[in-house]
């Protein structure tokens, strides 16, 4: 029967196959557009550290003063002075913990005839390895002595490695970063999450992956440039440009949570931390103002998917939403018209069941040619926005669950609109029909 | 015209009708509002700047070692790239451009009595302190820029200083900055006060957009102080016609290599002032080309559904259409019944669709923080959906009149 069914939708549809054509376009138009917008917000919404993201927090006080008002800027309390930081690290209360902050450095190549060039990487403590589960391909990271110490050591990612020194394996050699010079201790396998969920939310997060990292207290004894944002919030000038300053932040900081109830004596000793600043004078706001972000929950918080993205999104809806009506009220006009027909099939004994079928066919016929059009419009859609200079945009590339997600959505949205016309015909009256002929 | 044999039609129709109702009225309100986004967006990106945006060029150059003279390196690399053909002039600046993002701004007051407010009170809300940008460079960067000195004078030789030890003792302000600190009065020989310093306005241009965009209402606060750039990395702004600009950016980077090797001269760093602008506003380009988009696509799938329904009735008329002419109307009339069937329910939509406009335009305000849409685009837009729908149902309904009376008198 299904075949027969088949048979009649497809000899339908070629009778009018101009408006068949229209129809299957106007559907594919609407897919189309809502599953390549679909597609870049599940991109830039998607899970950085997959496996990993469960246990990753980020722990957060309120530094600020009292009368501090924001002039619309960054929140200054999104990262951490360096005393609160240090304290934070020193106290050891997570599984892994570390701070770090961006940088970009001018990296002159060792190979003859290389012109120098600018690479971003990233200030850190010396747990950032084993926290972030980073895998070393040679070498290992540097040692919390070193971290003590501001030892001169870097570790490099293999992309950068290999642009230096020509091959992977650079462990004892010496990298040009700025103006000194750091002994390699170890590469590590390309690593770049996106959004780099980790930096500054001021500075790009779907950018350059970080490709060489340098002790923390190097940076701050060096005085390197970082990128981000440094808010200073201090009486005197001093004390807001220094990176040791207390009224200064520019950290980001994580640690690694693996039960709840890690995590809730996490959060219990960011407040008592914080209580205890208050007591020496240093905060001023209340100590219950600590939090503790997950890392999704981080991600959220600092709406990391901008406006415009949402608004192309809701709007891509809203047009896949005019195709739906269009269909429905195209296939409803062509159903009825064939009002005759459908009475005599009623009169010769076809039960209302099998009319209703009978046209479900015909409209998911259409919505699988909509869908593979709709398919193949949102791969040109993602093909354009992946050529567009956004930072987000090279991200944008439809996985297999996208794919089937795509078709079945097509198909679920054609049936759906043929429902209605295919339920309204069917209750055609046979002797009516008949009697008008 | 008679409506009567009209909506009695319309009413046996009344599913198919009202869903096209419902299809013109969700068209009428998102083309609204989408043309009200890009028009937005058009201004957006069509703001001036003040300078001569399509005559310069921008080098930037990162020396490597410290141990450089930087005022002796910018005055021989001034002088190499002055000697370039084509070169009208040339500055050194920080780093801030109009639109660069390079951005530093900083907490000024108009008298000290208003600053002693905005120190107590920690902000500078109400207290008449801005909060400008600041641009620098070497001598000779009003003429380099293009900008139009309106009042007083530009810096002389005396005024400068060098790196950012010292604030500088005067200063030119943009007009609107001028209005916002002393309004009604003649900045010029004013003071400023910039945290323990007070810096003499000596002159005022026309306009100078600030490097990064804020509000509309602050993008004009901007300031040029006589300061000279005293870092190894420093921005070149070359000045000449637009048809040498490619031309003078690669005599200009080989000009500087030429002078001292010791330094980065990036390619990707270099380039005509017009495509940091484009780069600049790279993202709302892209979101009015993808509105545009949208609105094109949506009036062309109603047009669709608005002409494929003509085309179905027309056909399962045919035979009372027939009968029609065989009684006497003529084609005029036959044309003019499906026309103003149409008029009918894309009239139907729109009064609907103002309703949808309002209330999307309610949820962008409260979501996106987006303005009121004005009203008048409501009448546009209801005339744009008339017209549409007319072109749309013109094909269906000229075929409706070529139906032969004698199509009456055959059996289907």
């Amino acid at each position: 029967m299904f075949a027969y069914y088949l048979g009649l939708a497809l000899r339908s549809l070629r009778r009018n196959p101009i408006l068949t054509g229209l129809m299957v376009l106007a559907i594919g138009l609407g897919i189309g557009a809502s599953m390549t917008m679909i597609t870049v917000l599940h991109v830039m919404t998607d899970d950085p550290l997959p496996g990993r993201s469960a246990h990753l927090y980020t722990p957060h006080l309120d530094p600020l003063p009292l009368d501090y008002a924001s002039s619309g800027g960054p929140d200054p309390s999104d990262n951490l002075t360096w005393p609160d930081a240090m304290a934070l690290l020193r106290a050891k209360r997570a599984a892994h913990q570390a701070a770090m902050a961006g940088g970009t450095m001018l990296v002159r190549p060792a190979q003859a005839g290389l012109q120098p060039f600018y690479a971003a990487g990233r200030y850190a403590t010396a747990d950032i390895f084993g926290m972030f589960g980073m895998r070393f391909e040679y070498g290992g990271g540097w040692s919390e002595a070193d971290d003590a110490d501001a030892a001169h050591v870097a570790v490099l990612s293999d992309t950068m490695a290999r642009k230096l020194f020509g091959r992977a394996d650079a462990v004892g050699l010496a990298a040009h970063l700025g103006s000194g010079d750091y002994r390699v201790i170890g590469v590590i396998a390309d690593w770049a999450p996106a959004p780099q969920f980790y930096a500054d939310n001021t500075g790009s997060q779907y950018s350059d992956a970080d490709t060489f990292f340098l002790p923390l207290s190097v940076a701050v004894d060096k005085d390197l440039p970082v990128n981000g944002n440094q808010s200073g919030w201090g009486k005197d000038e001093q004390a807001q440009s220094s990176m040791r300053g207390a009224a200064m932040s520019w950290l980001q900081f994580w640690v690694q949570l693996d039960t709840s109830a890690q995590v809730a004596a996490y959060r219990q000793y960011l407040v008592d931390y914080s209580a205890q600043q208050k007591a020496l004078g240093r905060f001023e706001r209340p100590p219950t103002n600590a939090t503790l972000y997950g890392l999704m929950a981080w991600l959220t918080h600092q709406n990391l998917v901008p406006n415009d993205v949402q608004l192309q999104l809701w709007l891509a809806l809203g047009f896949l939403f005019v195709c739906m009506l269009n269909i429905v009220a195209l296939l409803l006009a062509k159903f009825l018209r064939r009002s005759g027909e459908i009475s005599v099939r009623r009169a010769l004994g076809a039960r209302r069941r099998d009319i209703f079928v009978q046209l479900g066919v015909e409209s998911a016929l259409i919505g699988v040619a909509g869908g593979t059009s709709g398919l193949a419009i949102a791969q040109l859609g993602l093909w354009s926005v992946r050529h567009r200079p956004d930072d987000y945009a090279r991200l944008a590339q439809m996985d297999p669950v996208m794919l089937a997600g795509t078709f079945a959505l097509a198909v679920f949205a054609s049936v759906l609109a043929g429902l209605l016309p295919a339920w309204r015909a069917c209750r055609v009256t046979p002797a009516l029909q008949l009697k008008a002929q | 015209m008679q409506l009567r044999p009209i909506l009695s039609t319309l009413r046996r129709h009344k599913l198919t009708a009202s869903l096209l109702v419902l299809q013109v009225a969700f068209t009428c309100a998102i083309v609204c509002n989408v043309v009200f986004m890009v028009v937005q967006r058009i201004e957006r990106v069509s703001v001036p700047s003040g300078i001569a945006e399509a005559e310069l060029s921008i080098i930037h150059s990162s020396g490597f070692a410290g141990d450089d003279n930087p005022q002796a390196r910018q005055a021989t690399d001034l002088a190499a790239l002055r000697a370039i053909r084509g070169v009208r002039s040339a500055v050194a600046v920080s780093s801030a451009l109009p639109l660069s993002r390079s951005d530093s701004s900083y907490g000024i007051c108009p008298d000290a009595a208003s600053m002693k407010r905005a120190m107590q009170q920690r902000s500078p809300a109400g207290t008449g302190c801005l909060q400008p940008s600041m641009y620098n460079g070497t001598a000779g960067l009003i003429e380099t820029f293009g900008l139009r000195l309106v009042a007083g004078r530009d810096f002389t030789p005396d005024d400068y200083v060098i790196g950012d030890a010292h604030k500088p003792p005067v200063v030119i302000v943009t007009r609107a900055l001028a209005q916002r600190l002393y309004p009604g009065q003649n900045p010029l020989g004013k003071s400023i006060y910039l945290d323990n310093a007070m810096i003499r306005v000596v002159g005022v241009v026309d306009r100078l957009l600030r490097p990064s965009l804020r509000t509309p209402a602050v993008d004009g606060d901007s300031m040029i102080w006589p300061q000279k750039p005293d870092r190894p990395f420093v921005t070149y702004v070359l000045r000449s016609a637009p048809e040498d600009r490619a031309r003078i950016l690669r005599e200009g980077r080989a000009a500087l290599l030429a002078a001292s090797p010791n330094r980065l001269v990036n390619p990707e760093r270099m380039e005509p002032y017009t495509e940091m602008r484009a780069r600049f506003f790279q993202r709302d380009t892209t979101m009015i080309g993808l509105l545009v988009a949208a609105v094109l696509g949506l009036l062309f799938v109603t047009a669709l559904g608005i002409a494929g329904l003509a085309n179905f009735w027309v056909q399962q008329r045919a035979r009372s259409i027939g009968i029609r002419r065989a009684i006497g109307a003529t084609r005029g009339d036959i044309l003019r019944y499906f026309q103003t069937e149409n008029f009918l329910i894309v009239g139907g939509g729109i009064v609907l669709g103002t309703l949808l406009a309002f209330g999307f335009d309610l949820a962008l305000m409260t979501q996106y923080e987006l303005p009121r849409l004005p009203w008048f685009y409501l009448p546009i837009g209801a005339l744009m959906l008339w017209l549409l729908g007319q072109l749309a149902v013109l094909g269906p309904a000229l075929r409706a009149a070529a139906v032969p009376p004698v199509v009456a008198t055959r059996s289907v």
